[in-house]
């Protein structure tokens, strides 16, 4: 299992996709293939926009459907990360 | 090019001075403004700087200003980031006030920073630097990402106490929306690109539901939404496009609309012709409602507008 620490990369505030884009690519693909667990902690994230979780996980949600939500988790995340996780995650299994 | 600046123009009246804009002559700007008076919104100075900063500054020409509140474009930093002298005496130790001056943005690094560094100047309690934060990081990525402008995203913003409300204006002079949105959908005029590109779920990268990997087609639709649950304008004008979210009274339910038609508009598609993109928005803190709450109403609608598109795509029975 691995845990990103998604604050050290992002800031307070996870507005910029090309962050979130090198988290997917150099992080989280690689423990998925690897067949590890995901844990990707936003402990001290306050608030991020949809355009940086879309580009963290979308990409994700779309090859692998939900079998990527029984290996990836989102840890101490505030009701609006919270939320927003939620509406990309949604949007990518209704529409994708 | 000629732009004149008039007594008011604030997005609630911003319409006849959007009109008075003159595009011909592109390789001149001519600036002239109201004698007695200038109060007028960011969107306006973001506007003119966008303009003016594809030009030498020899190619400027402002008229000399009159009016008594001149000092405010001094103090926007207009003159300084177009290169040209204003003429205008500035009276020191003058009161800052709450606002970010003109900034020229060009990289996504620019744009981090620039978020961590002048929002604090707004003085704005947490939960509104979050929408704030938040509008602005995404204006702004849409400029980076699509608009191929050379000159970055221009804005500034502005608090009103007497309306407790901060007001923004982002511009720039790149390929425009219709340009950006045809790559993957038929858009016959600038106001229906206007319309797709505040749909939820369409992009100007991909035809795709979902988007690719690094867009979703939903920056300007959360944007829209934001200005909708608050109760407050919200300006996009491209092309010879333009769209305007109207106020709505408080004592109406909100509701959030995938199509921006539906909501409580105005819309033009004969407005002079703006090489590029302009956003204005006003957000009146004292109705700014909780982001959480925003939240949910977003996923209820993209969720509806999504499983809309999938219903009209698919087959229907031949009866014959």
């Amino acid at each position: 299992m691995i845990e990103i620490h998604v604050l050290e990369k992002s800031g307070k505030f996870a507005e910029n996709k090309d962050v979130s884009r090198e988290i997917r690519i150099r992080e989280i693909w690689p423990a998925l293939e690897r067949n590890e667990e995901v844990v990707l902690n936003f402990e001290g994230v306050e608030a991020a926009t949809q355009s940086f979780i879309h580009a963290l996980i979308s990409d994700i949600l779309r090859k692998q459907g939900d079998r990527a939500l029984e290996r990836m988790s989102f840890k101490s995340c505030n009701e609006t990360v919270r939320k927003i996780i939620g509406i990309v995650v949604t949007y990518m299994q209704e529409g994708a | 090019m000629k732009i004149h600046i008039p007594n008011s123009a604030f997005l609630g009246n911003i319409d006849p001075f959007l009109r008075s804009y003159n595009p011909s002559e592109p390789e001149i700007l001519e600036i002239t403004a109201n004698e007695k008076w200038i109060s007028v919104h960011p969107l306006v100075l973001s506007m003119i700087a966008a303009r003016g900063l594809t030009l030498n500054p020899q190619n400027i020409r402002f008229e000399k200003l009159e009016a008594k509140s001149r000092h405010y474009l001094v103090r926007m930093g207009l003159f300084k980031l177009l290169g040209v002298e204003s003429g205008i005496d500035v009276v020191e130790h003058e009161e800052a006030g709450r606002f970010i001056p003109l900034s020229l943005i060009k990289t996504s690094e620019d744009l981090s920073r620039f978020i961590t560094e002048m929002i604090p100047l707004l003085h704005a309690g947490p939960e509104q630097a979050k929408t704030l934060g938040y509008i602005i990081s995404e204006l702004v990525r849409n400029v980076l990402e699509h608009a191929e402008a050379q000159n970055g995203a221009v804005l500034c913003a502005q608090y009103y106490q007497k309306s407790n409300s901060i007001r923004i204006g982002i511009a720039d002079t790149g390929v425009g929306i219709r340009k950006t949105i045809s790559r993957f959908h038929q858009a016959p005029t600038d106001l229906e690109a206007i319309r797709l590109a505040l749909t939820p779920g369409i992009t100007g990268t991909t035809s795709r539901e979902g988007g690719t990997e690094q867009n979703a087609g939903a920056g300007l639709f959360f944007i829209k939404s934001i200005a909708a649950v608050n109760r407050d304008f919200f300006v996009l004008y491209s092309g010879s496009g333009f769209y305007k979210l109207l106020k709505k009274s408080s004592a109406r339910r909100f509701s959030l609309k995938a199509d921006p038609f539906k909501d409580r508009h105005s819309k033009s598609e004969d407005m002079p012709y703006w090489q590029g993109t302009l956003v204005g928005i006003d957000i009146t803190l004292d109705e700014t409602a909780e982001f959480t709450r925003l939240l949910d109403a977003i996923r209820e609608t993209y969720s509806e507008a999504i499983q809309e598109r999938l219903r009209a795509s698919r087959k229907k029975p031949r009866f014959i």
